[in-house]
């Protein structure tokens, strides 16, 4: 007690911090508020989370409640103040529990191995007695090769008595593997933290065949230069089969850089492109609005015919090789269904999930014909007069959204989960193995006490105690 | 012979490995035993087959690489997934601790659950890969998370067996917390029951069916009488658990396995999961996410809730490790981790997804 009144305040917090007790209780305080941050919505707009507030309280409640839940910052929870700082003290705690227990866990893993006092071996949990035929003397190079056999201890020898004791480690640097996994949480802090500061996140919608050397920061709200261009030149998405379900998605992009093209990618989902530690991921894609200079492709056979690639905007026309017939972009959807009861088109989806175009067709200016042509029905493409008029694409209108991020810490953070890995599968899966044999002599023959202790998983190091045991007493029934 | 017979050979084998466990507690017959070990491991030889061959099928279907095709890609194959772990971890503890009393407990969860599959007409067709699901690291994220939930899932049957033999006084918190947390837990289990067998035939998509008739039949049921009712026996049957929980002590002091094993199998489940979870079920989760959309980590609903299941057992390996806990507190906090492994296994996209769109891109 005298000891604790002489303590500074310092020392008192110092302690505080260095006490498992506060790791505990900031387990249990980081769980349950990130329970609240998971209910509550995150960066919704006030609207939504008042209606969700209503469901639990009641509708009068909500407003109020809402306005003390975003006083308190639950509306942005994982970036506020005060989880942050939560974050910062869980950190303080491991590098002050660290500092306190390493030095004693170092003394422990770097020790040699001493030879155990006789009496010591009644407290050990793994433990066996036997006889072998013979002296000590003669017995000794058996047991230290058995004892190798069942595992590669380094035997150290001294003479014990009338006899000797063997006695050996190993593993004892697993022992750190805690500290590892200790020491890579706070290494992935550091990485979230360096992400923080000197990277961003950000967005780009970019419309194919345009470019852009800004991206959008902040949902929208601020630009980020690029100090390069970069360029789609096309967009597409697989379905499966006729199906609306896309299979993948992909976007050919450009990166400009000084007016020359250095780096041309195919990006999709889960294969980005990066450039000058930016990185471009596939993300999402949609129509654009104003898609000022959209092409229609088509591949165009007469009957019997050669097939000629034909590119032209709304409005314009082409002619059928070879004939004097000639098509006329009138009307276009990017996911055209025909009403079920009516059979009337219309367009189901503001997606390019089944694109069809609508062409008249006409014989000196006079309209013969027209129809919807679908990119996905090749049944479709056929004319009355045996021509095919196939729509490859319609170029220009589709968007690719891509989600751009620099994150010069990103590496840190594998670094710190690498380091977690390692650290895990020590501390977890590996153990400090120690092992004590006298041999004592006992009217000619020796007497064997072994001892062992494991500081993990000791069933599996009884059951190679066991094995040695059996091929030390087996050795001599076969020498009889 | 293709893998739906596979599988129907192992949900029988399951239900009835768990009438011979059954049997072999009353009887105690070496011989009964030695029969119920034989088809529960017929079931999980021919479980094994049956998600190989789905794989094969898959693989043949898609054309993507062949990890690519893992069959742990939607609720249905996850769940077999699930049973597949928690059969072969049962395995391991019965051929260790030589103790065959413990499958008595484990064979109906995993008969039940396959036998759930059924009963919901959950969709069992092979599903093709949204492109963010189109990754390599679908594989040992899957995998490893499962083997961490199974771990899991182990540690609390035998945490809450610990809790069930060495509680005693109905006034105790161990006893009250018991029977509170086995009572909401399978009255929700029924209640989604009754979602399944109301709704099952209207709506047909069994997603949307989750998201937004989730309690409906039961709980929030639209006719406040129903409502009233629901809640009516959800109270009662816990109270009848309450107050004869005692019954069910005497039935699992029967099995004869001893509070200390019960603990150390507790341990050593939580010791497995914990570090195969950190590696599989977090890092390989962020790391996949920044491969597929540049943010490790974003705290949605998913991850955070993963990440609370992390914090759990930390806390439980921390306090039990460091701080000398024992006994029912300690048990206390196993059962408490599971909880938040169901939550973020099946609560974050049933409830969560109810209240916001997670998953959406936007």
């Amino acid at each position: 007690m005298e000891k604790e009144k002489n303590k500074t305040i310092v020392d008192r917090v110092w302690d505080i911090f260095a006490s498992v007790k506060l790791a505990v209780v900031i387990f249990a305080v980081l769980s349950l508020t990130s329970i609240i941050g998971t209910i509550i919505e995150q960066n919704a707009s006030p609207e939504r989370n008042i209606k969700l507030l209503g469901k639990f309280f009641g509708q009068s409640a909500a407003p109020t409640l809402f306005r003390v839940f975003d006083t308190l910052g639950f509306m942005d929870m994982y970036r506020s103040w005060w989880f942050l700082a939560i974050l910062m003290l869980l950190a303080a705690n491991l590098i002050i529990c660290s500092i306190e227990k390493l030095p004693g866990i170092m003394k422990l893993v770097k020790e040699p191995m001493k030879p155990l006092q006789p009496e010591s071996f009644k407290g050990l949990r793994i433990r066996k007695e036997f006889l072998l035929k013979g002296s000590p003397a003669k017995t000794k190079a058996v047991v230290s090769n058995a004892i190798k056999k069942i595992g590669r201890f380094n035997l150290s020898e001294i003479s014990d008595g009338n006899g000797y004791q063997f006695y050996s480690q190993k593993g004892s640097y697993t022992r750190l593997g805690v500290y590892v996994v200790h020491f890579s949480i706070i290494v992935i802090l550091i990485g979230a933290v360096a992400g923080i500061f000197f990277g961003y996140k950000g967005f780009l919608n970019l419309p194919e065949g345009t470019t852009s050397s800004v991206v959008y920061v902040r949902g929208g709200k601020a630009e980020k230069n690029l100090n390069f261009t970069i360029r789609c030149d096309e967009f597409d998405v697989e379905f499966y089969g006729n199906s609306d379900m896309p299979k993948r998605y992909k976007s050919w992009l450009t990166i400009i850089k000084d007016g020359k093209e250095v780096v041309k990618k195919i990006i999709e989902v889960n294969e980005p492109l990066k450039y000058e530690g930016v990185t471009f991921y596939q993300s999402s894609y949609g129509l654009t609005p104003e898609a000022g200079n959209s092409v229609f492709k088509f591949k165009v056979t007469p009957k019997g015919g050669k097939t000629e690639d034909v590119a032209m905007g709304f409005g314009s026309s082409f002619t059928v090789p070879g004939t004097n017939l000639s098509g006329r972009v009138e009307d276009f959807s990017p996911a055209l269904g025909f009403d079920q009861q009516s059979n009337k088109p219309f367009t189901y989806a503001e997606q390019m999930n089944n694109p069809a175009v609508y062409l008249s067709f006409y014989e000196k200016n006079v309209r013969k014909y027209g129809g919807w042509l679908l990119k996905r029905y090749p049944e479709t493409w056929k004319l009355p007069e045996g021509h095919t008029v196939e729509f490859v694409d319609l170029w220009g209108v589709q968007y690719t959204g891509l989600q751009v991020r620099k994150d010069p810490g990103v590496w840190i953070v594998y670094l710190g989960c690498l380091a977690m890995t390692i650290g895990l599968l020590v501390a977890f899966f590996m153990s400090h193995k120690r092992i004590w044999v006298r041999l004592l002599e006992e009217k000619g023959n020796t007497r064997v006490i072994m001892g062992a202790t494991a500081s993990k998983n000791r069933y599996a190091f009884e059951k190679k105690i066991d094995k040695l045991e059996e091929l030390l007493t087996r050795g001599e029934e076969g020498g009889k | 012979m293709n893998s739906a017979v596979l599988f129907g050979i192992s949900t029988m084998s399951y239900i009835i490995a768990m009438i011979i466990y059954i049997t072999y507690l009353a009887f105690r017959k070496s011989q009964v035993g030695l029969i119920a070990t034989t088809v529960t491991v017929v079931g999980f030889v021919s479980q094994t087959f049956a998600i190989l061959l789905r794989w094969k099928e898959f693989y043949e279907m898609s054309d993507m690489g062949i990890l690519r095709a893992a069959p742990f890609t939607n609720l249905y194959e996850s769940l077999v997934f699930f049973v597949w772990c928690l059969i072969l971890g049962y395995l391991i503890i019965e051929f260790r601790y030589k103790n065959r009393s413990f499958g008595a407990f484990v064979t109906p969860i995993a008969g039940l659950a396959l036998a759930f599959i059924d009963l919901t007409g959950m969709s069992k067709d092979i599903q093709p890969l949204v492109p963010a699901l189109q990754s390599n690291w679908l594989l040992a994220h899957v995998i490893m998370s499962f083997i961490a939930y199974a771990g899991f899932a182990l540690a609390f049957s035998t945490g809450l067996m610990y809790l069930i033999i060495s509680s005693d006084k109905r006034s105790e918190p161990s006893y009250i917390f018991w029977t509170m947390a086995t009572g909401i837990f399978v009255a929700l289990l029924v209640a989604m029951g009754l979602d399944y067998l109301t709704f099952k035939m209207v709506i047909k998509n069994p997603d949307s069916l989750i998201k937004s008739y989730l309690f409906r039949a039961s709980l929030r049921s639209s006719s406040t009488a129903v409502a009233v009712v629901s809640w009516a026996v959800v109270v009662a049957f816990i109270y009848l658990l309450w107050r004869y929980g005692n019954l069910l002590k005497k039935i699992v002091s029967s099995f004869g396995i001893s509070p200390e094993i019960l603990d150390e199998i507790t341990y050593k489940s939580i010791a497995v999961g914990f570090p195969v979870f950190t590696m599989g079920g977090l890092i390989f989760g962020a790391i996949w996410a920044d491969q597929a959309w540049g943010v490790y980590w974003s705290w949605d609903p998913k991850e955070t809730w993963s990440l609370i299941t992390w914090f759990v057992y930390a806390f439980y390996l921390h306090a039990r490790l460091l701080r000398g806990w024992k006994g029912k507190k300690i048990a206390i906090v196993a059962v408490v981790g599971f909880i938040a492994v169901i939550f973020t296994y099946l609560g974050v996209n049933l409830l969560l997804s109810g209240l916001h769109s997670y998953g959406s891109m936007e």
